[in-house]
């Protein structure tokens, strides 16, 4: 399953590192980050739910960044 | 600007005023010195606190090599060595910096988003009370009844039950020419209504629709990463740590070495070295302005009606060497229409045309459809008996009491008639009058207008090989072929063909070429997706074309290509200037400050000011 975020983040670096830190989350099989469009895009491995896993995808990227935001 | 960049901007100007207060003040002022550097540290705080800030919390998540962590380090131990001005300059300089960033990236961010507006964010249905009512265009269901006033944009695909109007469709396909449309006319969301109120049966739910198509193609697009952006994601991977550790070895190494040699422990000296070296080390410009080429490359071309469905397609166009077309409906309109008549004496082109479309009256075949069109529409002056088809043949009727045949040659033959071969490319009717032959007429699918000039320009562009395939006969392609100025044709195809000699083309191709397919989208969506990059041409409203394309055309205008490839070549042009550019500056300024001929100010122009000139490089892309 794949779903679309908005996300808030300052700058390009941070973008990227959000979407590596996305990545490392369990239950996420894929992740891209757009820093232009402020947009990311989690594709979920089989049978995880959204809204477990997202806090949980917030939690590692407010790691790696602090200053972001994903609005799910 | 926002709330955020305003409050930036105050903190930089309020700052900086101190700062060059402060800078006067030691000048003239015979204070003690300690008592500067602690004053220094308030513009400092002012512009660095939220740095600063962010760089503690990035210690504490083991998140080192951060932008934040690397001005931090740099800018406090420059405060330490007693390089005060140095130090809050820095700070300053970065911080303008990511303002200005910031700045771009929102413009763009918003030139972008100007096409996004196209989203409908309602539809008017007629309630209970016989009053219009907005809802949700999500909510309604397949077959809604839907008003769309004028002014209004139409939010669902669908077909005009009552009323009559004219459709902008210039956001959509970057032309202005509006269309007329009346009740049975189907419609395609995401068009202007201009004038007159139009109620529509929907025929599509509203994530299917048109516009909601394009937008999610559009907003995708950046997310598949061109092979440019990968190599900056892998590059910023590396380099950060390397240059810190080089750093590092800078503030050890050669002062140890040099101490032990016995030229003095020059500690000082090497770590401020060592600093300048970390200014350097952010990849900020490569990380910023290549995608922003991207996104500003895509954007422009969205703008003309040409969407590109990724970075990488956009990257993969600009190395474009050979392009194959489908001919019909791509090169050529995909109607047939009379193009030549030939009549024999005793006969006007007029009468000719006439009796053939009489005699094709009741015919539905496209020869007879065009015959039609071209010809007088009141024909009541034509007396029409007992018509009737000649299966491959042609058709025999009476009209006003004379026998006629209208068809192709072997009708000619088993009457006996004595006909004159024409030759042209096309169809060919063949006419003849109590069995003397009265001429011929040639029908020919017509070559676009612009078709030859957009050939042009696309060899100008540096395509070496451009190819028409084509279901045509031998004649009809060579002509074609040779009013287009293709350089390679294939005709008599089957449309399975299509499929092997675009494969061929891509056996043969050079490396670092690729092979484009064109075509229409309509039964050609294997043949889009087998080449290296699949266009697909006057998709409004096609599908097929929009799923299986790389790049799509709103729009049928074949000028378009060359103009997506100039898009294209220009984008990647400047994605590489900033990258020779970026990193070229970078090197340069860490070799020299290693060896300790530039200082930090050098150190802030290689990160900010070249980020800078990235920056406004990349957002030429948007200018087309």
């Amino acid at each position: 399953m794949k779903k679309t975020y908005k996300i808030d983040v300052d700058c390009a670096n941070c973008a990227m590192k959000m979407e590596d830190a996305t990545k490392t989350v369990e239950g996420v099989k894929d992740a891209t980050v757009s820093f232009m469009t402020l947009k990311m895009k989690v594709e979920f491995e089989d049978g995880a739910d959204p809204e477990e896993v997202m806090p949980r995808v917030l939690e590692a990227c407010k790691k790696v960044e602090s200053d972001c935001d994903i609005e799910f | 600007m926002t709330k955020k960049q305003k409050k930036n901007l105050q903190r930089i100007v309020i700052s900086s005023c101190i700062l060059v207060l402060l800078v006067i003040a030691e000048h003239f002022l015979p204070l003690p010195e300690l008592l500067f550097r602690l004053l220094y540290l308030i513009p400092y705080y002012i512009i660095g606190n939220d740095v600063l800030l962010k760089a503690w919390k990035g210690i504490r998540n083991r998140q080192v090599f951060d932008e934040a962590f690397l001005m931090a380090v740099a800018t406090i131990g420059a405060m330490i060595l007693g390089e005060t001005v140095e130090g809050t300059a820095v700070m300053l300089f970065y911080q303008i910096g990511e303002l200005f960033q910031s700045i771009a990236v929102g413009r763009s961010r918003n030139s972008i988003s100007e096409l996004m507006e196209i989203r409908p964010d309602y539809a008017n249905i007629i309630n209970e009370d016989g009053e219009l009512e907005k809802v949700d265009p999500d909510d309604l269901e397949v077959g809604s009844i839907i008003v769309v006033q004028p002014g209004e944009r139409i939010p669902i695909d669908g077909i005009i039950v009552e009323g009559s109007s004219s459709l902008n469709t210039s956001a959509l396909t970057g032309e202005s020419m509006p269309r007329d449309v009346s009740e049975g006319d189907t419609v395609i969301s995401g068009c202007l209504n201009d004038n007159g109120l139009i109620k529509i049966r929907t025929t599509r739910e509203f994530g299917e629709s048109t516009v909601s198509k394009i937008l999610d193609l559009v907003e995708n697009s950046s997310m598949k990463k061109a092979k440019a952006e990968n190599f900056i994601t892998k590059f910023a991977r590396y380099y950060t740590p390397i240059v810190c550790w080089s750093a590092l070895a800078l503030a050890i190494i050669p002062p140890v070495i040099l101490g032990l040699q016995g030229s003095g422990w020059e500690f000082r000296t090497w770590i401020f070295r060592a600093l300048t070296f970390l200014v350097i080390s952010c990849p900020c410009a490569l990380v910023i302005s290549i995608p922003l080429s991207f996104f500003g490359g895509i954007g422009g071309a969205s703008r003309n009606g040409i969407l590109v469905k990724g970075s990488n397609y956009l990257e993969a166009v600009a190395d474009a060497g050979i392009v194959v077309f489908d001919k019909t409906g791509t090169l050529t309109k995909g109607v047939f229409e009379v193009v030549d008549i030939v009549p024999e004496e005793g006969f006007t082109e007029k009468e000719l045309l006439n009796l053939a479309a009489a005699a094709e009256k009741y015919s539905t075949h496209p020869v007879a459809v065009s015959l039609k069109k071209t010809a007088d529409q009141d024909l009541s002056g034509y007396n029409i008996q007992d018509e009737h088809e000649i299966s491959g043949h042609g058709i025999q009727a009476i009209i006003n009491g004379k026998e006629v045949l209208a068809g192709n040659q072997k009708l000619m033959r088993s009457n006996n008639v004595e006909y004159r071969d024409n030759n042209s490319a096309g169809t060919i009717v063949y006419v003849a009058v109590d069995k003397q032959f009265a001429g011929s007429i040639v029908i020919s699918d017509v070559v676009k207008d612009n078709a030859a000039n957009a050939l042009k320009e696309i060899h100008d562009t540096g395509v070496r090989l451009t190819v028409m395939l084509t279901g045509d006969n031998q004649a009809a392609a060579k002509a074609a072929a040779e009013k287009l100025g293709v350089r390679e044709y294939h005709s008599e195809l089957l449309p399975g063909d299509k499929v092997e000699k675009t494969e061929q083309y891509i056996e043969i191709k050079k490396p670092g070429e690729i092979v484009c397919f064109v075509g229409d989208g309509i039964n050609d969506a294997p043949v889009l997706s087998r080449a290296d990059v699949g266009i697909a041409m006057g998709a409004l409203g096609s599908d097929a074309a929009i799923e299986a394309a790389d790049i799509v055309l709103m729009d049928d205008d074949i000028s378009k290509i060359p103009l997506a490839i100039r898009i294209a070549r220009k984008c990647l042009r400047i994605v590489r200037e900033n990258v020779i550019f970026a990193i070229g500056v970078k090197i340069l300024c860490l070799i020299l400050s290693a060896f300790g001929i530039t200082n930090m100010w050098w150190a802030v122009f290689a990160d900010v000011g070249v980020m800078v000139i990235a920056v406004l490089n990349a957002t030429r892309t948007l200018r087309i």
